[in-house]
């Protein structure tokens, strides 16, 4: 069942589930914080309205930055504006910062600590019919590996706006992906947010609460543990809830934060199931698969199947349509448990 | 303020002992970069002992002008003129690259909190210069008693990142915005003419909508000229190319290209380079 202290969307289950882009929930955000502090301010590399800075920049316009189709420019010209006080927040599609500027963040951004808020929008293989150009799915793994830097990625328009806000109030240089398509709303308002925190969002059964310490550790007392992070958590929550019809135990948390990772839920979730299945839209290798697998093998290594890009680029087509093509589908993940109960010992 | 001739006179001391503890610190890293430094030796002693609003004693003062350093690779003249305007002991100079110290090899902030910014790898400088104006444009508007510097090489112009900033300091009309450029004519290469040529390179920044101004990068009259011709445009960035010789004071040295990126290692090496200062 839904974790009933998180406050989901009590239709998230339902059929027709409320659909929104996360890219919106960042533009609402942004407004938002652009209100409450005067200090912040916008950039964009001539992507207004697809990356929702729309509604910032005509609400604030002497706030506002174009700086024309030039990514490497939208990282350094802010850095220099964050280094007169101001919280700069940049955006373009994920492909082209943080894609084409990383050495410009890693540097003028990252090396400088500079608090430059990078929004990457139309990441993940869900971009659809652009193609493979377009398709950010190293994106995670690109600001992961940079020192100092915060990597958020939401799983819905609300997770995205209270991320955007939480990041205004930071120091610390931050990425947060945001995607294209309408993606089912998971969270509420009253759903809780704090960067860093993982969040269990579904367990297959109100566990009647048996004190740890009668678990011996060699037990599990769930048979799979499903960590996602952006809109693939409603893909993983739906296997979720099949397995657990089938009368699987399955917990699902949510990261949101890759960077730093929640270690201490992570850990736990591994301790309690002793298999685990990571689940993104991104490439396996360096994105949260990788976060995972780097904590557990130095906390508690036990099997992990990985759900994401297996090193290949994507292509045009339906977001769903690919979804189900590069084997991050619904069907998929429930294949990926199976075979991670398997090698449990 | 006037430059008068006494001024002249300390301004030609203080470009020498910079020089000096240049050559020393490269000597003692025993890596490092020489050309640039020496030839900038000149503008850095203008900027800090004339033009620059600055408080050695208050690095962070809200209201100072900013100094950019683009090609952080020439930073010894940079840690050696701020040592000498007071930020920091001459003798850390010592320290140069070394293991703990302030003075990295190419400038962190992290380290030296009072660097305005870190820089090293090529391009970045003139961009987060235009940052900082525009930040400083949104809240003290277009009569700003700031002025915002920065130094890029010429060799560094090769970079694509400079040319958007130069592109967005001229859509924006930063009228106390002046990149310095430091035309020494080398790169690690070789000639910038031979490698990449940036030639007519002023015309490609007027035609970027900047001002430009050519001059003798050793001639302190022509130096002040420069930048009080920049102070007063104000519907438009300046530029200042500055003409300047590689390794300027060491005439072993001089205008080549292969003491870019070393110092002086060898013992007539070390002995050409003292005596040119003593």
């Amino acid at each position: 069942m839904l974790n009933p202290h998180l406050k989901l969307n009590p239709k998230l289950l339902d059929k027709d589930v409320e659909q929104v882009p996360i890219r919106k929930g960042f533009g609402e955000g942004l407004f938002q914080a652009a209100e409450i502090d005067k200090k912040v301010v916008g950039l964009c590399a001539d992507l207004t309205e697809s990356t929702h800075m729309l509604m910032f920049k005509q609400k604030f316009p002497e706030r506002f930055i174009e700086i024309g189709v030039a990514e490497q420019n939208l990282a350094t010209v802010a850095s220099g504006m964050a280094a007169m006080g101001k919280i700069p927040f940049i955006t373009s599609y994920a492909m082209f910062s943080p894609g084409r500027n990383w050495e410009q963040i890693r540097t003028t951004i990252a090396y400088n600590d500079r608090p430059v808020k990078i929004a990457g929008s139309h990441a993940g293989i869900s971009v659809g019919p652009d193609g493979g150009t377009h398709q950010a799915i190293e994106d995670i793994a690109l600001m992961r590996v940079i020192p100092n830097m915060v990597v958020i990625s939401p799983c819905d328009s609300i997770q995205a706006k209270k991320a955007t806000l939480a990041t205004a109030k930071t120091k610390e240089p931050t990425y947060i992906r945001l995607a294209r398509e309408k993606t089912p709303v998971m969270t509420t308002d009253q759903t809780p947010f704090e960067i860093g925190k993982g969040q269990v969002v579904f367990e297959s059964v109100k566990e009647a609460s048996s004190p740890k310490s009668k678990v011996k550790n060699t037990q599990s007392q769930i048979d799979v543990g499903i960590i996602a992070t952006g809109a693939l958590l409603f893909k993983a929550i739906k296997a979720a809830q099949k397995l657990s019809e089938e009368g699987k135990k399955v917990t699902v948390l949510n990261i949101h934060t890759i960077k730093p990772l929640d270690e201490d839920a992570v850990v736990k979730l591994a301790h309690e199931s002793h298999a685990i299945v990571t689940v993104e839209e991104h490439q396996i290798i360096g994105g949260l698969g990788g976060a995972v697998a780097e904590c557990l093998a130095a906390h508690f290594p036990v099997p992990i199947e990985f759900i994401g890009v297996r090193n290949l680029f994507g292509q045009s087509g339906k977001p769903d349509e690919l979804i189900e093509h590069y084997g991050m589908g619904e069907k998929d993940i429930y294949a990926a448990v199976q075979r991670a109960i398997l090698r449990k010992k | 303020m006037p430059l008068t001739d006494d001024k002249v006179k300390l301004l030609e001391t203080k470009a020498k002992d910079i020089r000096r503890s240049i050559i020393e610190a490269l000597i003692e890293a025993k890596s490092g970069h020489t050309a640039g430094p020496l030839d900038m030796a000149d503008i850095f002693a203008y900027l800090y002992f004339h033009a620059l609003k600055h408080d050695s004693k208050n690095p962070s003062w809200e209201y100072r002008d900013r100094l950019v350093l683009s090609s952080g690779h020439i930073c010894p003249v940079l840690y050696s003129t701020m040592a000498h305007a007071g930020y920091f002991p001459v003798e850390e100079l010592m320290t140069l690259r070394k293991f703990g110290s302030r003075l990295q090899g190419h400038p962190h902030r992290e380290f030296l909190p009072m660097l305005e910014n870190s820089s090293g790898p090529l391009g970045a400088g003139i961009s987060q210069t235009v940052g900082m104006a525009l930040a400083d444009r949104i809240d003290h508007g277009r009569t700003s008693s700031k002025q915002f510097y920065c130094i890029t090489g010429d060799g560094e112009l090769d970079e694509g990142n400079n040319w958007e900033g130069i592109m967005l300091a001229g859509k924006e009309k930063l009228q106390n915005l002046t990149v310095i450029v430091d035309r020494n004519n080398i790169q690690i290469d070789g000639f910038t003419e031979d490698i990449m040529p940036l030639n007519p390179l002023g015309d490609k920044w007027r035609a970027f909508n900047w001002h430009v101004v050519e001059i003798d990068g050793h001639n302190f009259r022509d130096i002040d000229r420069a930048f009080g011709e920049a102070r007063a445009v104000f519907d438009r960035p300046s530029v200042i190319i500055a003409n300047t010789i590689a390794s300027k004071g060491v005439p072993e040295f001089e205008r080549m290209f292969e003491w870019h990126g070393k110092p002086p290692t060898t013992e007539e090496e070390i002995k050409q380079a003292r005596e040119a200062f003593k």
